[in-house]
């Protein structure tokens, strides 16, 4: 099992690395000079070259891609075309941001959406279940903005119960303003897992295992949470984990919504401004979060099913 | 042979005859109401997206000019009434030509990513999984690559690089997929590829090319096809996300993502400017998401009695 551990720690790096070579790739395509982005438009043809020369612009693409691969693996992403600061202490000072939203937004989505499902399986066919499906195919469908912009509209305009923008500074402002965005960014994640977790349920429930535990008289509640969930909790750790990078997606579209300052927003700005390093930078960060969080998942399922670990131990 | 002899066998085969799987899948399918409710939506998506392009064609683009993107400040963020039944938007557009013609944007743009992300991803995983041994390692680690960017920020890398044509977000919405159709290919694939009837036809002497895409593609097909239909719902959101950061389908086009994003300036006092959108946005992704698992369900062979 511990070589199973290592073989897949290992592959993450050069999956990452690839990825680095992606993004790299084709961001090098982005129109503009970044030598005339960094000198303003009143520069002469001179400086330009100068700047290029030394950017290390007019170096071959495989050159220029090991020279930020090297770098990168030193901790360094590059500076900023717009202010020339380091991007990885731009970036830094806002993953904690974004990995504080992505995290509260599945939390919530897990405390939700687990509970829904199990109800729901535990219901079929009766009402509750079936506005609960309805409910979960409704959220699932709802573009993040808007109802990013509905919640805002009654919770902060209307109610003025919560802020429509921005993070808090002290704890009780911060868990304030961290409500909507997490509720924004957990609602279709939510709805997965409870759709996940019902059909995981249904199919768990019907083995014969659940009917022998029944018989022995074990409580309803002890079946369902200790025997039922223990085999119905794999497929929904696959959904959990393999919907991160679509989290991650949504986070900056909710990050730009309320602006959270997070990598996610920081992304849009850069796209915007040009600043390709950052956007660079921002990307390559959000990958390795999102492969690391994977690389958690397939280390979890050997805990969660105990068939895994007696594989590896043959 | 006397001709009652052959009437016989005639009977016979038509009684032991056995349903093939899209048969099958079909009257299964018939059962779910709400999946049926979703293929009839769709289908009336279509023909609206199809009629808004021949009205264009014979009238030669005098309706869309007039009304779809034609400004009429007077009318500006006026209430739904009986002359504008979805009101008008901030330049005095009527909503409901603007939501009416951007069915065929959402529509085409959400459809084709997928589709070319299916052909694209679904070549790479038969070949992947046909083949096994150092092409399948090959194929499937680029794909681990692709799939270590989260979708969302390897479409926005790929249309800030390249610009926001409907070109380039056709690409930066099907690139992000292509790995997940592999997945699925590759391993509809390797559940196929040694069952006898493959090695019959390999007895033949059948080629690898049309024992591929001949017998084995359509075996494959239930789960590919599946997966495809959900995957339509999340590729017309991603659309709308695009839009939403400006990098989208650019203004003045009627897209229901683009409409929703100037719209929510005027929220609060122009609340129908993004219910119209919005409601068509989410039912379009609704019914696609009901027809896709009614089709999971009709398709899984755990599922069948």
């Amino acid at each position: 099992m511990r070589k199973y551990i290592i073989k897949r720690l290992l592959w993450t790096i050069p999956v990452l690395i690839g990825a680095t070579f992606l993004v790299f790739a084709i961001l090098d395509n982005a129109p503009g000079d970044p030598a005339k982005i960094i000198l303003g438009n009143g520069a002469t043809a001179e400086a330009i070259a100068l700047k290029r020369a030394e950017l290390g612009l007019d170096d071959p693409f495989l050159i220029r891609y090991g020279r930020f691969l090297l770098n990168m693996l030193k901790g360094d992403l590059g500076t900023s075309y717009r202010n020339g600061e380091a991007v990885t202490s731009l970036i830094l000072g806002r993953l904690g941001n974004t990995v504080m939203l992505a995290a509260s937004g599945m939390i919530f989505a897990i405390i939700v959406g687990i509970p829904v499902g199990v109800i729901s399986a535990i219901k079929q066919y009766s009402l509750l279940d079936k506005a609960t499906m309805v409910l979960t195919l409704f959220f699932m469908a709802v573009p993040t903005f808007w109802l990013a912009l509905i919640l805002v509209i009654i919770f902060a305009l209307n109610l003025r119960l919560l802020p429509a923008t921005g993070m808090g500074h002290n704890f009780p402002d911060l868990v304030k303003s961290l409500i909507l965005p997490t509720v924004t960014l957990g609602f279709g994640y939510a709805a997965l897992i409870a759709r996940t977790t019902r059909s995981s349920v249904l199919e768990v429930m019907r083995q014969d295992y659940i009917d022998t535990a029944r018989s022995k008289g074990i409580t309803d509640k002890k079946v369902i949470w200790k025997h039922m969930m223990k085999n119905a909790l794999i497929p929904i750790v696959t959904v959990i984990g393999l919907n991160f990078g679509t989290l991650l997606g949504g986070s900056v579209l909710t990050e730009t919504v309320f602006s959270w300052p997070g990598v996610g927003r920081f992304v849009v700005e850069s796209i915007s401004n040009k600043d390709i390093p950052c956007v660079l930078g921002s990307i390559v960060m959000l990958s390795i979060l999102f492969t690391l969080v994977n690389l958690l998942v397939d280390i979890l399922y050997v805990y969660i099913d105990p068939r895994i670990k007696s594989g590896f131990a043959k | 042979m006397s001709s009652k002899g052959k009437i016989n066998t005639e009977v016979n085969t038509d009684e032991v005859k056995s349903l093939s799987l899209f048969q099958q899948s079909w009257i299964q399918f018939k059962r779910n109401r709400m999946a049926v409710v979703g293929l009839i939506v769709i289908g009336i998506l279509i023909l609206i997206s199809l009629g808004t392009i021949i009205i264009d064609i014979v009238t030669k683009n005098a309706i869309y000019d007039q009304y779809v993107v034609a400004q009429n400040l007077t009318q500006r963020l006026a209430k739904p009434s009986a002359e504008h039944i979805f009101g008008c938007d901030e330049l005095g557009r009527d909503l409901f030509f603007r939501v009416l013609w951007g069915t065929r944007l959402s529509l085409f743009i959400g459809l084709a990513a997928i589709i070319i992300a299916t052909v694209a991803g679904g070549i790479l995983g038969l070949i992947a999984g046909y083949y096994g041994g150092v092409v399948d390692t090959a194929i499937m680690r680029v794909m681990d690559v692709l799939l270590a960017i989260p979708y969302m920020l390897l479409a926005m890398a790929i249309v800030s690089a390249l610009g926001t044509s409907t070109r380039n977000l056709l690409i930066a919405l099907s690139v992000p997929n292509i790995a997940k159709y592999a997945r699925i290919a590759r391993a509809a694939v390797l559940t196929e590829k040694d069952k006898e009837y493959v090695e019959a036809m390999r007895a033949n002497g059948a080629g690898d090319l049309l024992i591929l895409f001949k017998y084995i593609l359509p075996n494959a097909f239930a789960p590919i096809l599946v997966q495809v239909t959900l995957g339509i719902g999340d590729s017309i959101l991603a659309v709308a996300g695009l839009s939403f950061l400006g990098i989208g389908v650019q203004p003045p086009s009627a897209e229901w993502g683009a409409i929703l994003t100037t719209a929510r300036t005027y929220m609060r006092d122009a609340m129908h400017v993004s219910v119209f959108p919005g409601a068509a946005l989410i039912i379009t992704v609704m019914v696609f998401n009901l027809f896709g698992d009614g089709l999971r369900d009709a398709m899984d062979p755990k599922l069948k009695r």
